[in-house]
């Protein structure tokens, strides 16, 4: 099998003198590039998020703590965290299902399914919402089939994690999908000659090759189902205490002028997505190097 | 010779299965706006639409796209010059705060220019003193959007132009070629689909973008509602015809996104960054 070096991205670049932290280039435009770049970087996202930043400790260090550990404050981040992870977890064999079927088999229209997936990004958020409610609400079609079996699905915390469910499944397919397609099926072919069954080869040959960036999907559906809002709103019912996400808590804060309270619970939002997308970061280097070993 | 392994007997119940995930999570909400859009007839359907109220939001949409995108395309094609075309510590560090508003949640989005622009931010007072209205106004809902919005070029071009390198500017240049030329006649029409890719997907989420506008929106019907606000108003009035109609205008944009991004995928896949070719 061959091997190729793997070029380093910027390779290409003319090479040059290194003078100070820029290398000496030929190429025009970088004054202005950048100067355009760091201005638009500082106005339009360092200086509100500064502004994210600092405003919260106007209560002090136990106004903050206060303010998060209020009951209503804090059933709200469970439950944003709570169902965004609960999604993105079950996300997982659905979207390796999906871009299993996808790499792996031709069918007719495979292409239009394949860009279907892709809907949950093209849909506007509160478009999906209203929809979604109208699917789930109790005199909905599977509203009520749900409802026959004893199972509340809009307007309660179900609600929450079905929105958060349609709004990851692309994010789980579009990142195991490249990996799927890469994978060198001759591993997989002397796997089968050796005798493995088929769980074998999926579950020794298939999954460690597939784990880092499965794991990488199922974090990217977490953020964006933590911050979610107009998906969700609609469907949740934002019963205090039950069916209210973080997000509609910051809102709530805001129309009651409380600024430095919306920002703390924003700041804390921001403060827990980081340090979970970190954790999976150092999970993702330690799978990477079983996966190869 | 590669022979697929196939999962005997498998590969109908595999298919089966993802056809029953995405048509009950994804393709069924898509059918369940224009079935209850219509549910009433099509004179119920279009008159919502050409109510004032309708008609002023979708104006406000198209108007905050039409600002918001090209300030985006602007800074995309400048961030993706200065970080593929030249060297420079701290690189990694730029590109991570380019791609930040992706981890943020709109709602933190809205809320951060409330927090320097609201009546209680830090520049309210002088705003006020001055009479100049961001928040509440559309100034407000454009930087909501642009924040929203600003990676999506960006993403799209700073991969493809560090595949591309930086060998035929170079040559360009040497040959005598000036500055602007060399990035007209060579860059442009390197990078166009990659550029229109990320215009669309900006576009698309500019006038969809619902969680940070209705921070900064206030929602005064017929001024500072856009499409998707438009929606909730009439939601929570219990119109839910008007809203599935002005919903099925947004759903509609959606499905025309999704059909051309997906021709730019076919057709020139070579021509966008590698994680966009099928």
């Amino acid at each position: 099998m061959a091997e190729y070096a793997i070029k380093p991205p910027t390779a290409d670049l003319p090479t040059g003198l290194i003078r100070g932290w820029k290398r000496y280039s030929i190429l025009p435009g970088f004054p202005l590039a950048m100067g355009w770049t760091l201005s638009w970087l500082g106005l339009i996202v360092l200086l509100p998020l500064s502004a994210l930043i600092i405003r919260p400790w106007e209560l002090g260090v136990g106004g903050v703590w206060a303010t998060l550990v209020d009951p209503r404050v804090a059933a709200a981040l469970r439950l944003s965290f709570g169902a965004a992870a609960l999604a993105a977890l079950v996300n997982a064999p659905l979207g390796l299902l999906v871009a299993w079927t996808l790499t792996r088999y031709e069918f007719p229209g495979r292409r239009t399914v394949d860009a279907l997936v892709d809907l949950p990004f093209a849909l506007p958020t509160a478009v999906a919402g209203i929809a979604l409610t109208a699917i789930y609400s109790p005199n909905g079609p599977l509203g009520a089939m749900f409802a026959k079996i004893g199972i509340k699905t809009a307007y309660s915390p179900v609600g929450v994690f079905i929105a958060l469910l349609f709004i990851g499944l692309p994010f789980v397919v579009r990142t195991v999908q490249p990996v799927l397609q890469d994978l060198d099926r001759e591993v997989e072919e002397a796997a089968h000659t050796l005798g493995a069954t088929d769980f074998q080869r999926f579950r020794y040959v298939v999954l460690p090759a597939v784990a880092p960036a499965l794991l990488s999907g199922v974090s990217l559906a977490f953020a964006r189902g933590v911050g979610e809002y107009g998906s969700v709103i609609f469907i949740a019912g934002n019963m205090p205490l039950k069916s209210e996400i973080a997000p509609l808590l910051i809102v709530i804060k805001l129309e009651q002028y409380d600024y430095a309270g919306a920002a703390a619970v924003g700041l804390a939002m921001l403060v827990i997505s980081f340090g979970t997308l970190l954790a999976v970061n150092a999970a993702q280097v330690f799978l990477a190097r079983r996966g190869r070993a | 010779m590669m022979r697929a392994i196939r999962l005997p007997g498998a590969a109908p119940l595999m298919l089966a299965l993802t056809l029953a995930v995405l048509g009950v999570l994804i393709v069924l909400p898509l059918g369940v706006v224009f079935q209850q859009a219509l549910s009433k007839g099509l004179d119920a359907y279009l008159d919502p639409l050409k109510q004032p109220d309708a008609l002023a939001a979708i104006r406000l949409t198209l108007t905050v796209a039409a600002i918001s995108v090209p300030l985006n395309a602007v800074f995309g094609v400048m961030a993706a010059w200065a970080i593929s075309k030249f060297e420079f510590k701290g690189k990694s560090l730029l590109i991570t705060l380019i791609d930040l508003p992706f981890s943020m949640s709109p709602v933190v989005s809205g809320l951060v220019w409330v927090l320097l622009f609201g009546a209680q931010g830090w520049f309210g007072e002088w705003l006020i003193a001055h009479d100049v209205r961001i928040i509440f106004a559309t100034t407000g809902l454009v930087l909501a959007t642009v924040l929203v919005t600003l990676p999506f070029v960006a993403r799209e071009l700073i991969p493809l132009m560090q595949d591309q390198g930086a060998d035929e500017e170079a040559a360009a240049l040497t040959l005598g070629a000036g500055g602007f030329t060399t990035f007209w006649r060579i860059t442009l029409p390197n990078i166009r689909w990659a550029l229109l890719y990320g215009v669309l997907l900006c576009n698309a989420r500019a006038m969809g973008e619902f969680g940070a506008v209705s921070v900064v929106s206030g929602s005064i019907r017929g001024l500072t509602t856009t499409l998707p606000l438009h929606i909730e108003v009439l939601y929570n009035d219990y119109d839910f015809v008007g809203a599935f109609a002005a919903a099925s205008v947004l759903a509609s944009l959606g499905l025309v996104t999704l059909v051309l991004k997906t021709l730019l995928e076919w057709r020139h896949a070579g021509e966008l960054s590698a994680h966009r070719r099928n």
